[in-house]
């Protein structure tokens, strides 16, 4: 077997899997995924709750369930597997280099390349949370792996910092392994987690969600033995007198999500600053040939399902470069996207029009929470859609859709604009 | 002394079927249940719901012995009346499994006497 026009997928988690079945069923033949975790499905093998796959199954899995959906395809299609698989570095000739006990240290030539890597949680340490350093403070991703995968007790009496998704799923995973969590403490005015989980997570055991508050210090000397929150002002500074004490014996925090992008930064992709990820064109390549992104390493989904999707883009675009050599379009040739007016970014960030799908699906997040607005996109200076949203908040992704007959009908623009503005 | 009024209960609920996250108020007098602040037919259901017969799938781990791990996930095969959720996980606590484990087996049946399966959502290998 030639090794040279094989597709290389760093990542057997969602984003992964789902590249490797689409570009399969595009036609591809030699495809390999090197996962560095003993097994696939990623992230998702220890998100034990359900309301996976409601879009792509139209019902209700579990994260295990769900994951193995996509695994079982993975082995139909006899797509090969390196687990236990670290990559080491990926060059603009795409050169692979990875790392496992069978094989030791590892070069090969990768016809293409999908970086799906994932994303990290944001650590105490990026946090600046005064007080102590005891046993006890854990990240909610790492408590909810301990508990789920290991099976061990992280702690009796919790506060939550951060009402990220992991964090509200970890309140309430925790009251039914019998712990009691005091309270969940956001340092902003909104919650960053789906509606969905403040209501079933919390609502429904009672525990109380506290906005614009952070904690300010941590006592315990060996193992946490409390936690003071404050109000935060306009400005996210605690404000003084208003500092309530929790006896609690762990912390959990879930305070956002980072890609995790050591590869591309090093393969010097060009990175979009506010995704944490790199800059991708409708068929997600970066500028680097022959390199695409998909799923949490390129920005932070909240719905496993759209990873699923964007993944399969991914997937069949890395076949398309295989097997026809497309795109072949510069980067300065393709239009930028911008998003305007609370529009934090746009993915994808450039548009080809000459190798355009019929439509793409533009994905970004709003910067707060606004009511009665319109999302609009503007050919330059020209509206050509307005669609209407009585609330978008940042918690939730949202998406518009370009059409290609809308772009080779008239004057090329120089750009198009997603913006978000008073509804009409 | 007459007792003709019904009991009035207000109920205060944010729907989640959608991001929008209508703030509900659910009106109980007797019989008679009244759907507040919804803006669309999902949201009047839902109210409903929540207050006549509120149902949950639950999730959780039991321990799992000789396998590649010490947990495997499991959930009730459909959902179950949200009142008898900690019931449900008491149960779960005294589960002990042999690995294998398919996705789908039955771990307890009819748990906690509410006619619900608890079924296996991971596969673990023997270790």
């Amino acid at each position: 077997m030639s090794t040279d026009k094989t597709l290389v997928i760093i990542g057997g988690g969602p984003a992964g899997l789902s590249a490797a079945v689409a570009a399969r069923k595009a036609g591809l033949t030699d495809i390999l995924i090197l996962e560095r975790d003993n097994g696939l499905g990623g992230i998702l093998n220890q998100c034990i709750h359900n309301g996976f796959g409601l879009h792509t199954f139209k019902e209700e899995l579990t994260g295990p369930e769900y994951a193995d959906r996509f695994i079982q395809e993975v082995l139909k299609e006899q797509i090969p597997c390196r687990l236990n698989t670290m990559v080491l570095s990926v060059d603009s000739n795409r050169r692979v280099t990875y790392m496992n006990r069978e094989e030791g240290l590892k070069t090969i030539e990768a016809g293409a390349v999908i970086l799906a890597m994932g994303c990290r949680e944001r650590a105490r340490g990026a946090l600046n949370i005064p007080g102590f350093r005891p046993a006890g403070i854990y990240t909610a991703g790492t408590a909810q792996r301990l508990m789920n995968i290991e099976g061990k007790i992280i702690g009796r009496r919790v506060v939550i910092l951060g009402s990220g998704d992991i964090g509200l799923i970890m309140a309430r995973r925790m009251t039914l392994e019998g712990a009691k969590v005091e309270v969940v403490a956001e340092l902003m005015p909104y919650s960053g987690g789906l509606k969905r989980n403040i209501v079933q997570c919390l609502n429904d055991y009672d525990i109380p969600l506290k906005l614009s508050h952070t904690v300010v210090d941590i006592q315990g000397k060996n193992r946490v033995s409390g936690v003071t929150i404050a109000e935060v002002d306009g400005e996210r500074r605690p404000i003084p007198g208003t500092e309530v004490h929790y006896d609690c014996d762990t912390l959990l925090l879930s305070c956002g999500l980072l890609p995790e992008n050591e590869l591309t930064r090093a393969l010097g992709a060009q990175m979009d600053p506010v995704t944490g990820g790199a800059r991708v064109s409708d068929v997600l390549q970066t500028d680097i040939p022959g390199v695409f992104a998909c799923g949490n390493v390129l920005h932070v989904h909240d719905l496993v399902d759209y990873v699923s999707e964007e993944a399969g883009l991914a997937g069949r675009s890395a076949a398309a470069y295989i097997l026809k050599g497309q795109p072949v379009t510069e980067t300065d040739q393709m239009i930028p996207l911008v998003g305007e007016g609370g529009v934090r970014y746009t993915v994808p960030q450039l548009l080809d029009v000459s190798g355009m799908a019929e439509t793409v699906t533009v994905r970004f997040r709003v910067a707060d929470v606004y009511r009665d607005r319109q999302i609009s996109v503007y050919y330059d200076e020209h509206r050509v859609s307005a669609v209407k949203k009585k609330v978008l908040a940042p918690g939730e992704m949202e998406q518009v859709v370009l059409k290609r007959d809308s772009l080779t009908a008239g004057t090329r623009p120089g750009r198009i604009r997603i913006v978000l503005e008073d509804a009409e | 002394m007459s007792n003709t009024a019904e009991e009035k209960r207000e109920i205060s609920l944010t729907c989640i079927n959608c991001p929008l996250g209508c703030a509900l108020t659910v009106t109980i007098e007797g019989a008679f249940i009244t759907v507040a602040g919804n803006t669309c037919p999902r949201g009047e259901a839902y109210g409903r719901k929540e207050v006549t017969d509120p149902t949950r799938i639950v999730t959780s781990t039991v321990t799992v012995e000789n396998g590649v791990i010490p947990r495997v996930s499991v959930k009730t095969a459909s959902d179950i009346p949200k009142g008898r959720i900690m019931d449900i996980c008491e149960a779960l606590r005294r589960v002990r499994i042999q690995a294998p484990v398919a996705i789908g087996d039955v771990v307890l049946a009819d748990c906690a006497g509410t006619g619900v399966d608890i079924i296996a959502t991971k596969a673990v290998a023997s270790a």
